[in-house]
């Protein structure tokens, strides 16, 4: 039944042959998801499904993906922080899978973030 | 909350911000006693009585970044809603178990939802710690250990790597779990 196969793992051994390894420090993007209950009730999974398939479709091999607990903006939620290398972190509010999709094609695949869904730009609070 | 898989996510986000490196989640359906009984037990810092005692109190929590904790008054009142209830075992030190219990065919006894989705969400966002997942759902069984598969793979792959997650993802939907 729905149990881990030896040849299951295999076929994961085999897949991994040849990608690097996503350790911490070596990736060029880190994507984290809001998941406390606030951002889970508005719909985090879901955003984080849309990420994913997305990510498995671009072959991307130096991107993270992650996930944190709530970020005390929960009217804002769901919400996700993207972290390219050497950039400031860019945090985006009251997405859906549309947004998170063009976020993932403009802001992580060719650095240029969206700036109609993010938070603030250059203010000194966030709330 | 639109489903049980979604409560499930946020019960074991308690725990993985509790410390916790092992979380097992159980689920079981039992269609005989018309019982549906999901379990997440974990090896976090625990509560002491105190906390024990006022932790379903919405307007508790331990966190600083808002003053509500509507988790499990959340997962609470799903299962209050069916007959069911919600039981809690904590010592400080030693860990958290969280069991609830639903009466499997009422009519506001929310959908099952997708379990795949949910610990692939944990996994990703928490690859040092280790989950066991155990379901007996509409007669199926399913069962993931993270401490097989890193045994396996060896101590150089993360659990968040995307050919992992991919894998996890593909054996719940080939199973028709999700």
């Amino acid at each position: 039944m729905g149990k881990l196969k030896v040849e299951d793992l295999k076929r994961i051994k085999e897949s991994l042959k040849g990608t690097v390894n996503l350790r911490e420090g070596q990736h060029r993007v880190k994507i984290t998801v809001h998941m406390g209950t606030c951002g889970i009730a508005a719909g985090a999974r879901k955003i984080m499904d849309a990420l994913f398939t997305r990510l498995e479709d671009s072959g991307a091999n130096d991107i993270i993906l992650t996930t944190s607990g709530c970020a005390g903006l929960c009217n804002h939620e769901p919400m996700l922080t993207v972290e390219v290398k050497d950039s400031a972190p860019i945090k985006y509010i009251n997405l859906d899978e549309e947004k998170v999709l063009k976020i993932f094609d403009e802001h992580i695949m060719n650095n240029n973030p969206v700036v109609d869904y993010a938070l603030s730009l250059g203010s000194e609070t966030t709330y | 909350m639109e489903d049980l898989s979604l409560h499930i996510l946020d019960i074991v986000e308690n725990s993985t911000m509790a410390g916790a490196t092992l979380v097992m989640i159980h689920i079981l359906e039992d269609q005989e006693k018309n019982v549906l009984q999901i379990s997440i037990e974990d090896n976090g810092r625990g509560m002491d009585p105190e906390m024990l005692r006022k932790v379903r109190d919405p307007f508790v929590t331990t966190r600083t970044t808002r003053s509500v904790g509507l988790g499990l008054s959340l997962l609470e009142q799903a299962a209050e809603e069916t007959g069911g209830d919600l039981k809690i075992i904590s010592s400080r030190g030693l860990g958290t178990t969280v069991k609830a219990t639903f009466q499997a065919d009422h009519i506001d006894r929310k959908p099952m939802g997708d379990i795949g989705s949910t610990l692939t969400a944990l996994i990703a966002g928490n690859p040092d710690a280790d989950f066991v997942y155990r379901g007996y759902l509409n007669n199926e069984e399913m069962e993931l250990d993270t401490r097989e598969l890193r045994a396996e793979l060896g101590p150089d792959v993360p659990m968040n790597d995307p050919a992992v997650l991919k894998f996890i993802r593909g054996l719940f939907k080939k199973q028709g779990n999700s």
